[in-house]
């Protein structure tokens, strides 16, 4: 095992956590990233207070300190192309703007939530904003990600399809199978690993014998980044040179962003018990790595923000936030002929 | 009607039918560029259509699979094969956690994809190269199955598959690819709004099978004829949503149920058959106990000998109805 096929220094959450490198962007846009990655911050948090209170019932997996990857990617993306996400998929809906009444209709349970209240939180679905589908079966969204890339090149106007997947998806056989499909048949996808070092329980040191997913990446011949998944400016730049690559036909391309989950595999507790290795002092050092903050402070450090604008936006999300929940709350159930009149597409009049 | 027209050169013709008349549609799987894989069902498919929409694939059932249902997903219509059902179990998640159920759980559109799994048997070929599954994925909700047993279903029900907006399971069986008929020409055909067929009238005894089983039904129903016994033989075509109507309504009539298949005795389509005919009628519509005539309940043998006693027969089914009447 060279050094170069480990994550080495992004592994360490001592490291990269300074500010941001901002310089070029537009003031408009980082306030942009910065409400976003605040809305998936918050609306997350929103989740975990209702499993907490018993309203949502539903496995609900929190993806708090993730958030940048989501935005970073989704800024290099357009509403035709195909997204497809896995059990921890809230900040891959709300980066691409899914809606947050319909995710809290659907983690309720509701017939106006994104899934039709089919669903619940693993199962999102939001088309009309690109956001293809989400599933709990780890990996089994890679390899249709691969489909809706071949679709998007027979359609041939440019479109490319995203699966995002972590650590322990490429554990699971379908992904070699997949990255090789792609390779060989140049396919428009861009595969997305959010390396957050841990499945469920089990840190990736217990699990691969390297904490770098890339070199799968490399061994399918596919170019890839790896990259601190806790710095927007990072996600947005390689998310972008590989979908322009890939638009362009140059096939597909691999991102592995490292990050950490500050929560547990599934509900809204920290899991430091449950953890394999999971120790509070590494939790609070990635907390300090934290994506949000580190956007934030780069913002008020170049002086394009305040703390004071910056706290008005926060109140201003955890407002909406909260109307999504109140009208989430009060949405009706699907009709119990959903049960079965969902099963098989309505009959055709041809 | 046309000159006579094999079972495999029926699937053909649904192919170029297909890849004809619906830029949507495209097939992918192993050996689709090869001759021998899929024998004539499939010849020359690539060269007539271009191998941009006859794609033949890296050995990866489950991402072929995948990737035809994600392909399903965003406007395409595409066939999977697998030359061998046994190997379609590799891509049993994309089957059965992801095709059948995208619909329902997500509440959005159902994959608009057709996976044809070939049952290629005897020959000595044993456990891993012989397996009729049609059973195991009948049982899952939202994942349709068909199974032809004439030419003209190996055409239609292919047709009709792949115009389905629902994901569809075609099986068809290499022991049928030289039966032949005769058939009208394509046309589309709407999956939902087909039924099992009687395809010969009878009084004494119902005989329901699908596919190969269908063959097994119609030669000993010959047999019978010969001793003065009227069977009548119902084609299912459909194992998944089963349609037990046919199949009632002539066991009223005759009073006598034998169900024939393919695979495996236990939970399997000949219980499910029987099953749907005794909740439906009252005991006093039979006249004798309903049977069923499957395979054993064991793996494939290779020898010779014993795949001789493995796979039912049309003996075995004359016998069965004989003992039936005797009752």
């Amino acid at each position: 095992m060279t050094e170069s096929q480990r994550l080495g220094p992004l592994a360490d959450p001592a490291q990269f956590t300074d500010a941001l490198n901002i310089a070029g962007y537009a003031a408009d846009d980082l306030k942009r990233l910065l409400r976003a990655m605040l809305t998936i911050r918050f609306a997350e948090e929103a989740v975990a207070d209702l499993v907490e209170t018993g309203e949502a019932v539903c496995p609900c997996h929190l993806g708090i300190g993730q958030e940048a990857i989501a935005v970073g990617v989704s800024s290099a993306l357009r509403r035709t192309d195909r997204v497809y996400g896995n059990h921890r998929s809230h900040s891959h809906y709300l980066a691409l703007g899914g809606e947050l009444f319909a995710m809290y209709a659907e983690i309720l349970g509701r017939k106006t939530g994104a899934s039709q209240g089919m669903g619940g939180s693993m199962h999102l679905y939001a088309p009309e904003v690109g956001f293809s589908g989400s599933v709990p079966i780890v990996g089994a969204t890679i390899p249709i990600a691969v489909g809706a890339g071949l679709a998007a090149k027979m359609d041939g106007k440019g479109d490319v399809a995203v699966t995002y997947f972590g650590d322990g998806a490429c554990e699971e056989g379908v992904v070699h199978e997949s990255l090789n499909m792609a390779a060989v048949y140049k396919l428009p996808v861009l595969f997305v690993c959010e390396n957050n070092l841990y499945a469920s329980h089990l840190d990736i040191g217990l699990r691969q014998p390297s904490d770098s997913t890339a070199r799968f990446a490399k061994a399918h011949s596919i170019p890839y980044r790896v990259i601190d998944g806790n710095d927007v400016t990072a996600v947005i730049k390689a998310a972008g040179e590989l979908v322009k690559a890939a638009r362009e036909g140059g096939g597909p391309g691999f991102l592995e962003a490292v990050t950490f989950r500050w929560r547990g595999h599934v509900g809204p507790k920290e899991d430091i018990d449950v953890g394999v290795r999971r120790k509070p002092e590494i939790l609070a050092a990635w907390r300090h790595r934290d994506p949000v903050r580190r956007l934030r402070d780069s913002m008020i450090e170049a002086d394009l923000v305040t703390s004071v604008d910056v706290e008005k936006t926060c109140a201003d999300i955890k407002c909406t936030v909260a109307k999504a929940v109140a009208n989430a709350r009060k949405a009706d159930y699907p009709g119990t002929n959903a049960l079965l009149d969902l099963v098989y597409a309505p009959r055709r009049h041809q | 009607m046309s000159a006579p027209v094999s079972y495999a050169e029926a699937i053909l013709q649904a192919f170029r039918y297909l890849l004809g008349n619906y830029p949507e549609v495209f097939a992918i799987g192993q050996g689709l560029w090869s001759p021998w894989y899929v024998g004539a069902s499939m010849k020359d498919l690539d060269k007539e259509f271009g191998q941009a929409r006859v794609i033949d694939t890296p050995i990866s059932e489950l991402a072929t699979t995948g990737a035809a249902i994600g392909a399903s997903l965003n406007g395409y219509r595409p066939i999977v094969i697998h030359p061998r059902m046994d190997f379609m179990v590799l891509a049993t998640d994309q089957i059965v956690n992801q095709a059948a159920k995208w619909r329902h759980m997500l509440g959005g559109k159902s994959p608009a994809v057709t996976i044809r799994g070939i049952v290629n048997r005897g020959g000595e070929q044993g456990a891993q190269h012989s397996q009729a599954l049609h059973a195991w994925y009948a049982h899952v909700p939202g994942l349709r199955v068909v199974m032809p047993a004439t030419p003209e279903d190996a055409r239609d029900l292919l047709i009709a598959a792949t115009l389905c907006d629902d994901p569809v399971l075609y099986i068809d069986d290499r022991w049928l690819y030289d039966l032949s008929a005769e058939m009208p020409p394509p046309g589309p055909i709407d999956l939902t709004t087909q039924l099992p067929k009687v395809l010969r009238v009878g009084t004494d005894i119902t005989l329901v099978a699908a596919s190969y089983s269908v063959t097994l039904a119609r030669k000993a129903a010959e047999v019978l004829a010969k001793k003065g016994v009227s069977a009548e033989v119902i084609d299912l075509r459909i194992v998944n949503p089963l349609d037990h109507g046919t199949t009632c309504a002539s066991v009223k009539k005759t009073g006598r149920l034998l169900a024939i298949d393919g695979g495996w005795r236990t939970c399997g389509l000949a219980g499910e058959i029987i099953a749907g005919a005794v909740e439906s009628l009252p005991p006093s519509a039979f006249r004798a106990r309903p049977r069923r005539i499957t395979l054993p309940d064991a793996p494939a043998p290779t020898s010779k000998l014993l795949e001789k006693v493995y796979y039912p027969n049309t003996e075995r089914v004359v016998a069965a109805v004989e003992e039936m009447l005797a009752e």
